[in-house]
């Protein structure tokens, strides 16, 4: 078999800097030498496993563990009553709720946690589960939303004082009720839609799991997690646990995938935490796919009534009202003063006369969560609402949907922008990304298309979504999280031999933040980013931060590193002036060095100015040694990307299956640090998109059964489902970003499921007549909407 | 991830062992080739034996071969083996159709034929393809072997004919002149259980139907053998409209269950659509008409 | 019961229950983590390896299974410090982003690559179908692929 050496990369694919920068961490993964939660081995490690209850809704009457204990190699089996004592039965949530580690009084969910086995190895501690005996008394269950608040449902949490119903928030509104009525009232044109966002699942393909390291001499927890808010988990885990913050060190390791499933704080954590410090050895407790499908963070879960109107042959006015499904507790992870996350961006990126929205969340008998997935905070769920919205109206008003939108978009020169819901996007040109897409499509050809296949009777659809996304989250002023600030921090070291090392808050789940950092670094000191290892993961050695989700790497943690990084110049600028012998506004820099004005040979570059840090020679008065610096970053505004996505369908008029032929995905997102880290991304997220659109859902039975818990059935995309996507690009820097980046994790999954679902829509509407359908659109359920009987899905 | 319980384990090195083996051991005793469908089931703990006979070392019954009129082919061929099979390609090319969309590539490597026919899934492909075509199949006891045709095999539900102590050891498959066959399958996504599938084979002579095989996967208890479809195409001449008519008729005959797939009324259109598509295919083939 | 795999050709013992699944066999010798799973239904693929040159899902064999077999594991990709074109080809055109999927996908494409040296992007795409990745969107796998088939064709010596 032939190998290759290392082949030398050419000067351009190594750029100082920004620029199309092969990836530094792929040197481990691609020889299988990732070290991801699985692989971590520590002496004396004991196993756990979950017992999870079969019943979405019953009451539990008795546990026995004693069979399970008689089996050889079972170390322990936890229950409530143990954790108890602990005080760890019960844990709060990021919104506020409590959820139960392990039931105690009931289950409320199929799949929820009841017992904790701790064994020798993980064999032994999955044949214990069926020796736990618990009865159950079962209660009747609710899984639909819209029936959640009907006088006759069972009352869920029964466990909180005062709660007599399923209401899990109280209604959230944002705009104008008052300008929208009149809005509607003045319309041509208005249309109605019940639509819904399914419930489905970020499904990384690495599932969750901890090993807990408690040693009880020294009092030190040591955790290690896939995890993408470390810190903020160490804090919650010391007020929870009662362990001191200082004693309590979180390792990530490599992540295989987190898309906002490894945010939350999950019971099997809490159980492996209690295991270690009552065991006195490290526990290992590693969840299988069922578990993760039925029992971790779900997403989305929306059930959305709207309409939209139009004047003059504009976009004029939009009112929706959500029921939000949060499941059996409420831990959706959003800024506190959000409950419904960022989803009054559903003003979208038109400029309305008025719009109303209202969310109120409701408990369920299935598992807990809703904000995942990629999701910005409910931007998904508003991003769909309003795209699905407009192609609606466009139908309705017998107008191309490109059309409808250029004449409904912001115009460029209103930006700032305040939107009808108390936004204020920052700047924007989207005719002009508009335009990009329809280029890169062939849309009037595509159009043309269409036509002569209709005649022949074939289906084919064409779809657009256009979107205006915020992330970046966020300035301290207007939002945090559990009482902590969204900001990250950056300590950036640079050593006597001029490399250096940036530890930073974010934490990638495969983002390539070790090559992507690195890069800012190299951007703005001139130090070659194989000189810059970027440090992560590890909550002992890099700065506080509230995460990566929501987009956050780059409008946060790396506007962070610059700042960090131009802190250190500022202090190389000052070092060079007292070793050129000249005051520090004498001195001008390119990349690298600092150099007298209108005398460029006369400078000093960064490695031997740090020499210079470090060295007993003279530094300027009063200045410490050293080339460090810290810095923690409250940025002043979100971020405001924004794109155009236009979706070739084909479906076939007797089976109903639909294939994406084409998907054209032009994405503004700033100024991009590596493109092709910027492509990959938004690759991912488009095939994710597709997996929503047409075949992802979690869906439960009347006895609330989930139906969805196996990758056989919970079914995502493969490389034949994915068209090979055409990508193109706008750059509008973002004006207050250090770099002008925006960040774009999250974009192609708030852009591809509406963009598809009007492709849907437009390929069966002349022929079948179809105004409407919620996805996921497997070929059933097209086929039932093109017999005139769509369903929602259950 | 889910693990299977404790079972003993022997590996069979003759046929003759193997079914040694299982006389020895009993019903709790599983015979294990591919086991892509018997170990899924075991770490879901669905299916727990207390022995494993494993028979992949039985080359023996690994081949495809022509013989005294007919194709036969060894229970222990694996999937992959069925699809890249020139001679089935020509002889019955319903074969390349249904293993395209079996599985996936890398659990084609290791499923075997008698596997799959053994499992009795009436969402799984090759029963049909088999049906179709009118097989028959080799089941070999301590006693001797014994011949049965595939509606005799399908007893019901994950259940055949192959008893206690017995292996199925072969596929006969025979060899008639103007032979064309086709599989048609709708799926959710690629690799998954069909939604419904058909296979259909015609044998053409002087332009008319002389005899005909449909069968349909995962719109039954069992692989439903659609006789009345078949009665209504012989000694007809082919055509759109027949084709059309039978599939009215697999719509009507078929027996589909609702589930996350889809529901009934979908899963009749889809069994009408496919028979209708399977049997424009073969006749193509047939009549060498398509390549 | 005493079992003995041939694994990158290195002859490993262990006494094992017959129902240790291959994917555990593998991932408890030393040095051998790089072969993941990822689900319990023999979907993801994350787990596959080659036994005697072909791809197979190792979460849905036992390690009893596999005596008398040769199997590799995507630590035998890299000989003497020098990558495999395929290996290379995923850094080329980033390929990988979390890497969790990393190692079965490059078992099943340089499978792929030593049966059929020149593949269509079609051709590619239904030979990783049996393989999941969340991250990338396969576009850059196909890349990869045709990458290694273009830089061995350079490279490769008659054995």
């Amino acid at each position: 078999m032939a190998t290759v050496e290392n082949l030398p990369s050419s000067t351009q694919e190594r750029p100082i800097g920004f620029g199309r920068l092969k990836r530094k961490e792929d040197a481990r993964f691609i020889r299988g030498e990732g070290n991801y939660l699985d692989d971590i081995r520590l002496p004396g490690m004991l196993h756990g496993a979950v017992l999870r209850s079969p019943f979405a809704h019953a009451r539990i009457l008795s546990i026995d563990t004693s069979r399970a204990l008689e089996l050889p190699g079972v170390a322990a089996v936890v229950t409530a009553k143990d954790l108890e004592t602990l005080g760890l039965a019960w844990m709060p949530t990021i919104s506020y709720d409590t959820q139960a580690v392990l039931a105690g009084d009931k289950v409320r969910f199929q799949g929820q946690e009841v017992a904790f086995v701790i064994a020798t190895d993980e064999y032994i501690a999955r044949d214990a589960l069926p020796l736990i005996d618990v009865e159950y008394e079962p209660l009747p269950a609710v899984v639909n939303a819209r029936k959640a608040l009907d006088p006759e449902a069972p009352l869920i949490r029964d466990d909180k004082t005062g709660q007599t119903d399923n209401l899990a928030s109280p209604t959230w509104e944002a705009g104008d009720e008052e300008a929208t009525d009149r809005a509607f009232a003045e319309a041509d044109t208005v249309v109605t839609r019940d639509i819904i966002y399914p419930r489905c699942h970020p499904a990384p393909l690495e599932t969750c799991g901890m090993i807990a390291d408690f040693n009880p001499q020294t009092g030190q927890l040591n955790i290690y997690n896939g995890n993408q808010a470390p810190h903020a988990h160490r804090t919650v885990y010391a007020q929870v646990a009662g362990l001191a913050e200082h004693m309590i060190r979180i390792q990530t390791g490599d992540i295989g995938g987190g898309f906002g499933n490894k945010v939350p704080v999950y019971p099997g954590y809490v159980c492996a935490i209690a295991g270690s410090i009552v065991a006195g050895a490290p526990v290992k407790w590693i969840e299988d796919r069922s578990e993760n499908l039925m029992s971790t963070g779900f997403a989305r879960d929306y059930v959305m009534r709207a309409e939209m109107c139009s004047k003059d042959g504009k976009i004029t006015g939009l009112r929706v009202d959500v029921i939000a499904d949060h499941g059996a507790f409420d831990s959706t992870a959003q800024p506190t003063k959000f409950p419904a996350g960022f989803f009054h961006i559903v003003c979208g990126s038109y400029d309305l006369q008025a719009s109303h929205v209202k969310v109120k969340a409701v408990y369920t008998n299935k598992a807990p969560g809703g904000v995942a997935y990629r999701c910005s905070f409910r931007i998904t769920e508003a991003v769909y609402l309003v795209e699905r919205m407009v192609g609606a109206l466009a139908l309705e008003m017998g107008v191309d949907p490109i059309e409808l939108r250029m004449r409904s978009f912001i115009a460029p020169e209103q930006f700032p922008y305040e939107t009808t819901t108390g936004w204020t996007y920052d700047s924007g040109n989207y005719a002009k990304t508009m335009k990009v897409a329809m280029d890169i499509a062939g849309y009037d050809e595509l159009r043309r298309e269409q036509a002569e296949k209709r005649e022949r009777g074939e289906l084919m659809g064409i779809g657009v979504a256009f979107f205006t996304e915020g992330v970046g989250a966020g300035p301290r002023k207007h939002m945090d999280i559990l009482g902590l600030a969204m900001n990250d921090g950056a300590d950036l070291r640079v050593h006597p031999s001029g490399k250096a090392v940036v530890s930073i808050s974010a934490q990638t789940q495969g983002q390539g933040h070790e090559t992507t950092f690195a890069q800012i670094v190299a951007e703005e000191l001139g130090i070659p980013p194989e000189d810059v290892q970027v440090r992560h993961g590890d909550t002992d050695r890099s700065p506080y931060g509230l995460g990566t989700y929501g987009s956050r790497s780059t409008p946060v943690s790396g506007a962070a590193v610059a700042v960090v990084s131009r802190k250190v110049r500022d202090r190389a600028r000052l070092i060079a002036a007292t070793m050129l012998e000249t005051r520090p506004e004498d001195l001008a820099w390119e990349k690298g060095r600092w150099y007298v004005k209108g005398d460029p040979e006369k400078g000093a570059a960064v490695g031997d100015i740090a020499v210079r840090a470090y060295s007993g020679e003279t530094l300027p008065e009063g200045m410490e040694g050293g080339l460090d610096a810290q810095v923690i970053y409250d940025p002043p505004n979100l971020t405001y990307p924004y794109g155009a996505y236009i979706a070739v369908v084909d479906v076939d008029p007797e089976t109903a299956e639909v294939k994406v032929r084409r998907f054209i995905a032009v994405d503004d997102c700033g100024v991009r640090i590596n493109p092709m880290v910027v492509d990959g991304q938004i690759h991912g997220g488009l095939a994710e998109g597709i997996g929503i659109a047409l075949m992802e859902v979690i869906s439960f039975d009347e006895e609330g059964n989930c139906l969805n818990g196996s990758f056989m059935d919970y079914l995502v995309p493969t490389a034949l489902e994915c068209p090979d996507f055409e990508l193109g690009e706008t750059v509008t820097p973002c004006p207050h970003h250090p770099l002008g980046a925006k960040g774009v994790g999250e974009s192609p999954n708030v852009g591809s499921p509406p963009a598809i679902v009007n492709a849907v829509i437009d390929a069966l509407h002349e022929s079948h007549g179809v105004t409407h359908l919620d996805m996921p659109c497997t070929p059933a359920r097209v086929w039932a909407a093109m017999q005139g009987r769509p369903e929602p899905p259950q | 991830m889910q693990t299977p319980a404790s079972f003993e384990y022997e590996r069979a090195t003759s046929v003759e062992g193997a079914l040694d083996a299982l006389q020895r051991l009993g019903s709790e005793a599983r015979v294990i080739a591919g086991g892509h469908s018997l170990l899924p089931m075991m770490k879901l703990r669905l299916a727990n034996p207390e022995h494993l006979v494993d028979i992949n070392d039985l080359h023996e019954l690994s081949y495809i071969r022509e013989e005294e009129g007919e194709v036969r082919i060894g229970a222990l061929t694996r999937h992959v083996e069925l699809l890249e099979a020139d001679l089935l390609a020509v002889r019955f090319p319903v074969f390349r159709d249904a293993e395209r969309v079996i599985a996936d590539p890398v659990v084609r490597n290791r499923g075997t034929i008698g596997g799959s026919l053994c499992q009795a899934d009436a969402a799984e492909d090759l029963s049909a393809v088999c049906s179709a075509l009118k097989a028959r199949v080799v089941i070999r006891g301590r006693d001797g072997e014994r011949l049965v045709g595939l509606d005799d095999f399908y007893v019901g539900p994950f259940t055949t004919a192959v008893g206690d102590g017995e292996l199925l050891t072969e596929v006969r498959l025979g060899l008639r002149r103007g032979a064309g066959s086709a599989h048609e399958k709708v799926e959710r996504r690629a690799g998954d259980w069909a939604v419904a599938a058909a296979s259909a084979a015609l044998w053409i002579e002087n332009g008319t139907i002389a005899d005909a095989g449909i069968a349909l996967s995962a719109v039954g208890p069992t692989t439903v053998h659609l006789e009345r479809a078949e009665e209504l195409l012989r000694g007809k001449a082919p055509s759109e409209d027949l084709f059309a008519e039978a599939g009215g008729i697999a719509s009507e005959d078929c027996a589909p269950l609702p589930d996350g797939r889809g529901p009934v009324d979908y899963k009749r259109h889809l069994a009408g659509v496919l028979t209708k598509r399977a049997l424009r295919r073969a006749a193509a083939r047939a009549q060498h008409q398509e390549a | 019961m005493q079992v003995t795999i041939n694994i990158n050709g290195e002859q490993v013992s262990r006494d094992v229950e017959p129902r240790q699944l291959l994917v555990h066999f593998i991932r408890d010798t030393p040095g051998l983590t790089g072969t993941h799973w990822g689900c319990d239904t023999s979907n993801c693929g994350a787990c596959v390896v080659l036994m005697d040159g072909r791809p197979v899902k190792s979460c849905t064999t036992l390690a009893v299974m596999c005596e008398g077999h040769e199997i590799r594991t995507v630590e035998s990709l890299q000989v003497n410090g020098r990558l495999d074109p395929i290996q290379q080809g995923f850094h080329e055109t980033h390929a990988l982003q979390c890497g969790f999927c990393t190692p079965g996908m490059l078992m099943t494409t340089r499978a792929l690559l030593d049966e059929n040296p020149n593949p269509t992007d079609e051709e590619i795409r239904v030979a990783i179908s049996g393989s999941i990745c969340r991250c990338t969107g396969y576009k850059n796998i196909v890349a990869a692929v045709q990458w290694a088939a273009e830089h061995q064709a350079a490279t490769r010596q008659e054995v």
